[in-house]
């Protein structure tokens, strides 16, 4: 056989053309980097050789903040701004190392309430992850869908505390506001209506082929590469590792519920591809409406406000809780010194976790890919940066 | 394992050279104080052994204590569902902390992260400067003695 052999490229006088590697900027003002986020990228010409990213485009100095607060609740409107998609969990996150500083026990009636609402902002974060995904591979019209459908979730958390984004509901001890008296049947209605919605959303768009063949080989991410760079939620759970804070750290009342853990099995590619982390979003969706019907039966009566402390002065010492946010573990480092003012909180956000593994799974893979990687991590800056 | 466990492992281990003292009866989270030149070296052998198994450094965070800066990292073992906390101090004047970034690549922008709001310097980093703040700020913000500056580039800074 022939050997072939490819002349490299020459200008019509007959010089050889220079190539090299460039450095372009993708961001901060780039329609798929979901917020103010720069990659310096080195590329050769379609490929990319190196990933920088660069963030703070949006640090709010939450944490010094927080060591000027004179009361512990003050700190939770601030939480709510930081992942401003899910603000419900991360009060709840907040509001778990707060009660576990101070040693709260709250009613049940609260821990069935929070349960419910962290769930049903579950469901709403991820519709906006899978929507604005399937904007950066190029499908817009499941993302109509999913704004349809997370409005009814909005007009849910609307009744019950007159905020439709961020809500300064969960209190340390208690609630602001019990549900209103229609709410259960409401929720009920939502939650039969919404698993008809997610046969549809995988129909238009998890199993599309062209979809499929955008996201099934791009970004492979290997479990163990996961776990040293701690990633968590849908990102270490599409790496197929059945590991979920709900079930294997629990906190609040999960053990109480029966529901799976969602985790990628690689169906259509490799083992944590994109395709795998989007599967994970699709399926929790699912069990987080078991989650939500359980709770909604079981609810008890009760008084939402009974164990909300007059008076917020922790003992000194520190604390490490964490939460499965929809984006992953979030958790919340606090230190008290005995005073109303809390000393240190440090957030632990998922957001700025998973993305620091970008360039493990970005490196030589074509620029369009890393529009597909980006949108799979399911960043918020918000909460990046904090 | 328990706290007390682990810190009778290390105790055996590392007796007498890495600063290996217990703060067992801190009110809610144990954690078990290491000096700032063996952290490396207990941090591995956390990893690495068969009883231990810390897999997962879920956290790290910087610490103003007044005088002295500490770190404190928060484990967690996957395969043995426990989990430890180590923290660290090194004087103000000096705030030198091995760097754990070759055991868990997570550290890698944690480690930047106390770097740039407090100022820690992290021996054997790959890639220390500054992650939230622009590159040109002065002064370490998360420090308690932290004074805002009037001017950044020539702005006035309470505009």
């Amino acid at each position: 056989m022939a050997e072939t052999i490819i002349a490299p490229p020459k200008t019509s006088s007959g010089r050889s053309l220079r190539t090299e590697e460039m450095i372009i900027n993708m961001g901060p003002q780039h329609p798929s980097t979901h917020g103010v986020l720069r990659l310096e990228l080195v590329v050769d010409g379609e490929i990319v050789v190196d990933v920088t990213p660069h963030i703070g485009y949006l640090h709010r100095c939450f944490e010094k903040h927080c060591e000027h607060m004179t009361n512990y609740q003050q700190v939770i409107p601030y939480v709510d701004r930081m992942d401003y998609v899910c603000s419900m969990n991360n009060e709840f996150a907040f509001v778990v190392a707060a009660e576990r500083l101070l040693k709260i026990q709250v009613p049940e009636r609260v821990e069935y309430i929070r349960v419910i609402m962290a769930e049903l902002q579950r469901i709403a974060s991820h519709l906006i992850a899978v929507g604005t995904y399937g904007i950066d591979i190029g499908a817009f019209t499941p993302f109509l869908y999913c704004f349809r459908d997370r409005e009814r979730i909005l007009d849910l958390f609307e009744m019950t505390c007159g905020a439709r984004l961020l809500y300064n509901y969960m209190w340390i001890g208690g609630l602001s506001h019990d549900i209103p008296a229609d709410f259960i049947p409401r929720a009920k209605e939502f939650c039969k209506y919404f698993k008809a919605q997610i046969r549809d959303f995988n129909n238009l768009l998890t199993y599309n082929e062209i979809f499929v063949k955008r996201t099934a080989n791009a970004g492979v991410l290997p479990p163990e590469v996961a776990l040293n760079y701690a990633c968590s939620g849908p990102m270490l759970r599409g790496s197929g590792v059945n590991w979920d804070l709900r079930r294997d750290d629990p906190y609040s009342i999960y053990n109480k519920f029966e529901w799976d853990v969602a985790v990628g099995k690689g169906e259509m590619g490799p083992v944590g591809s994109c395709w795998d982390r989007h599967i994970v979003r699709m399926k929790e969706m699912e069990q987080s409406l078991r989650i939500i019907e359980q709770a909604l039966d079981q609810i008890p009566e009760g008084d939402v406000q009974s164990a909300i402390p007059k008076r917020i002065r922790p003992n000194p010492g520190d604390v490490y809780a964490r939460t499965e946010s929809p984006r992953g573990e979030l958790g919340f480092y606090i230190v008290s010194d005995g005073t109303a003012t809390p000393y240190r909180i440090k957030a632990r956000s998922p957001g700025f976790v998973n993305l620091s593994v970008i360039n493990e799974i970005a490196r030589g893979a074509m620029i369009a890919d890393l529009v597909a990687i980006i949108g799979s991590i399911d960043i918020v800056l918000g909460e990046v940066d904090r | 394992m328990t706290p007390q466990e682990i810190l009778d492992k290390l105790t055996a281990k590392f007796s007498g050279v890495a600063g290996i003292e217990a703060k067992l009866d801190n009110s809610i989270d144990p954690y078990i104080k290491v000096s700032p030149d063996h952290i490396l070296e207990v941090a591995k052998f956390l990893r690495d052994d068969e009883e231990t198994q810390f897999d997962y450094l879920s956290c790290l965070s910087g610490l103003d204590l007044k005088g002295k800066l500490g770190v404190v990292y928060n484990l967690f073992s996957m395969a043995k569902k426990h989990k430890i906390a180590l923290r660290v101090e090194a004087p103000t004047e000096n705030p030198t902390v091995q760097s754990v970034e070759s055991i868990w690549k997570t550290a890698n922008w944690h480690e930047r992260e106390a770097f740039d709001l407090f100022g820690i310097n992290f021996t054997g980093h790959s890639d220390l400067r500054r992650i939230l703040l622009p590159y040109d700020w002065e002064g370490y913000p998360l420090r308690k003695d932290y004074q805002v500056p009037e001017y950044y580039n020539g702005m006035k800074v309470p505009y």
